[in-house]
């Protein structure tokens, strides 16, 4: 057993579900949100020469993307050491 | 020296490089034949990762479709990349913690069956031979613009490298010159972009210039420029698009999932040593590829505005046809440019009504790009060295998948398991050079259906794998039963909604007559959602896996412990 005990395996387990679970909501809300659902909307407002959905669906939630698994990587490998789960 | 000898040098030198790469790292195992030893540093492992995903469709093809596609191009701009996110956060570490070589290996042993891991191999052998046909197409199609050899010579150098390093190195080998194949093709795709952004735009980076205005002193931004050109001649306003909203939705969606759930993708997290480092990958994996990914609709912008201009001329009246520039003879050669003169007027003129004149290919963009905007005869080598990378990168990744498929899932875990590792090795090789025999057959006779059958390979990948390999991490319950009943919904649910709209009645294929509106490229997202819900259902009415796969599947949900991948 990797965990102290099984109440720290199921904290470690819910932890990292609420984390997908945020990370995920960003991932939908740039591109299926602001890209695709709500492009139109977006779109009157401007920002440099593009219309802003538009930008979105074609730059701006590939760079969020991008940081999103930066993000999570940094965050999981802090939650493996809290827990003492990470690898040697 | 022209453009042919300069080809020539620059095709020629980097197949050196990738032979003497494949030398280098020679495969010696099983182990390394498979996962490269579970080995590669993830920035490297990012690298491959790239070149691999990246295929001769995404270098030659998608900015040209873009560029046709206006905002409607985004359907693959975020499909493509937003996949990774899915991989990163759901699938790579646990798999990589769970430690096998395949995706098969992982549906056979978490579902503990036969049935399962035998319907994931099948899936996976027609996925990835779906693919491969389209990318030998694409090395024929640059090598005979280019190098003016025919296609069927083109295939066969191709063949030739491929068989070279993926028979010799496997994933090792293979690992290795994709790094160098990323290098190339990165480098040929961002130097005619740059080239071009500053031409149009004076901005040094494609991403901004997209959104830059114009240099000609005008103020017009790029954009509302393209807008008002495209309103003008009849098209939709490029920022636009003309699909139905639910339609971009579930294309988008089919892609990413599709993305996740493909065998060749996923198995290159199997290649790093750590669960750690399968996270770290995804994320430069990701990274390299958004730089392409960023360009591309750029370069599409930029192409759009470039062609018009140059066709149409300044005065939007048409320009001479006996004057027209080279590469549209270069290309009309090919038969991918055509022009009729309706009018009479021997002037040419592109407009989306009943004024136009020409039938533009969208796959030749990125490859003629560079000679419409003027750009010196190397850049247009580079990019044909780099078209051949990104083919070759992404064939030799699919065929190792292929060939471990069957050397592995089905010889080793299914047939003959007493099989030895040499003899295991042997046939993984065998099986490779068949592969190869076979891709180049599709390459120099392609079925007429290659390019339909790419909705086939994302919709099967999403509506199977996908969801059986998610439910395997996150659902520890999850039975056999359940996943197969699954898996084979939304694989007949999907195949049996595409055969019918691109094969049994074509005709039908429009809008009105498509399920919720939803086109075959996006129905992998409904078989998804069937997927899961009959594995639900089923699952509900029969036990839950028995108590060591319960274990099991606690075991892959923390790093720690993890080992290299490995057979049993």
């Amino acid at each position: 057993m990797a965990f102290k005990n099984e109440g720290d395996q199921k904290a470690y387990w819910n932890e990292n579900l609420s984390l997908l679970f945020k990370l995920l909501i960003v991932w939908f809300v740039v591109s299926f949100g602001a890209g695709i659902l709500f492009v139109e909307q977006l779109n009157q407002i401007q920002f440099f020469g593009f219309k802003l959905g538009f930008w979105f669906a074609q730059q701006g939630a590939i760079y969020v993307f991008v940081a999103l698994i930066f993000i999570y990587m940094k965050l999981m490998n802090d939650m493996d050491k809290k827990y003492g789960v990470e690898e040697e | 020296m022209d453009v042919q000898t300069l080809t020539f040098i620059i095709v020629g030198a980097s197949f050196l490089l990738y032979i003497g790469i494949a030398i280098w790292a020679r495969a010696g195992t099983t182990n390394d034949f498979y996962v490269a030893g579970g080995g590669v540093p993830p920035v490297m492992n990012g690298m491959a990762t790239a070149a691999d995903w990246m295929s001769a469709a995404s270098f030659i093809s998608m900015a040209g479709l873009i560029s046709f596609m206006g905002y409607d191009g985004a359907v693959y701009l975020l499909g493509w990349t937003g996949g990774y996110v899915l991989l990163a956060l759901c699938l790579a570490p646990y798999l990589r913690k769970f430690g096998k070589f395949t995706v098969p290996d992982f549906i056979g042993d978490r579902y503990y069956s036969q049935t399962a891991r035998t319907v994931a191999v099948l899936c996976a052998i027609f996925v990835c031979f779906t693919y491969v046909a389209g990318q030998m197409r694409g090395v024929g199609v640059v090598f005979s613009r280019f190098l003016e050899v025919d296609i069927v010579t083109g295939v066969v150098i191709g063949m030739f490298i491929v068989f070279f390093y993926t028979v010799l190195g496997g994933m090792k080998g293979i690992t290795y010159t994709q790094v160098a194949q990323y290098c190339v093709l990165i480098f040929a795709y961002l130097v005619p972009a740059v080239f071009i952004s500053m031409m149009v735009t004076g901005h040094i980076l494609p991403q901004t210039g997209f959104g830059a205005t114009l240099v000609d002193g005008s103020g017009v931004y790029l954009l509302e420029k393209l807008d008002g050109l495209s309103t003008e001649l009849g098209f939709n306003q490029y920022t636009d698009g003309s699909k139905s909203m639910i339609d971009v939705f579930c294309i988008t969606f089919a892609l990413m999932v599709g993305t996740a759930g493909l065998p060749h993708v996923i198995v290159r997290f199997f290649t790093v040593p750590k669960v750690r480092d399968a996270r770290k990958s995804a994320g430069y994996a990701l990274a390299f590829i958004a730089i392409l990914y960023t360009t591309a609709p750029s370069l599409a912008a930029f192409a759009r505005v470039n062609m018009i201009e140059t066709i149409n001329g300044p005065q939007a009246t048409g320009t001479s046809y006996a004057e027209a520039p080279s590469w549209i003879k270069n290309w009309e050669k090919t038969g991918l440019i055509t022009h009729t003169d309706k009018n009479g007027d021997g002037k040419m003129f592109y407009s989306g009504d009943e004024r136009n004149e020409m039938k533009i290919d969208r796959d030749i963009m990125v490859l003629a790009n560079p000679e419409i905007a003027n750009l010196p005869a190397w850049v247009i080598a580079l990019v044909a060295a780099g078209g051949v990378a990104a083919a070759l990168s992404t064939s030799a990744g699919l065929l190792l998948v292929v060939s471990t498929s069957i050397s592995h899932d089905l010889l080793k875990k299914t047939l003959t398991p007493d099989i030895s590792d040499k003899a295991e090795l042997m046939s993984a090789r065998v099986a490779a050079a068949v592969a190869i025999a076979i891709a180049g057959y599709f390459g120099i006779n392609p079925p007429g259906f290659v390019g339909q059958v790419v909705a086939f390979a994302f919709g099967l990948a999403a509506s199977s794998f996908f969801p059986a390999i998610i439910m395997g991490i996150f659902s520890k319950r999850m039975n056999d039963k359940g996943a197969v009943a699954g898996m084979i919904s939304g694989i007949v649910f999907t195949a049996a909604y595409i055969v019918y709209f691109k094969f049994v009645n074509p005709a039908a294929n429009v809008p009105a007559n498509w399920f919720l509106g939803i086109s075959p490229e996006g129905i992998g997202t409904i078989g998804m959602v069937v997927n899961f819900a009959v594995a639900f259902a089923v699952f509900k009415m029969t036990d839950e896996a028995p108590k060591e796969i319960q274990d099991l599947v606690e075991s892959i949900r923390f790093p720690k412990g993890s080992g290299e991948a490995s057979a049993h």
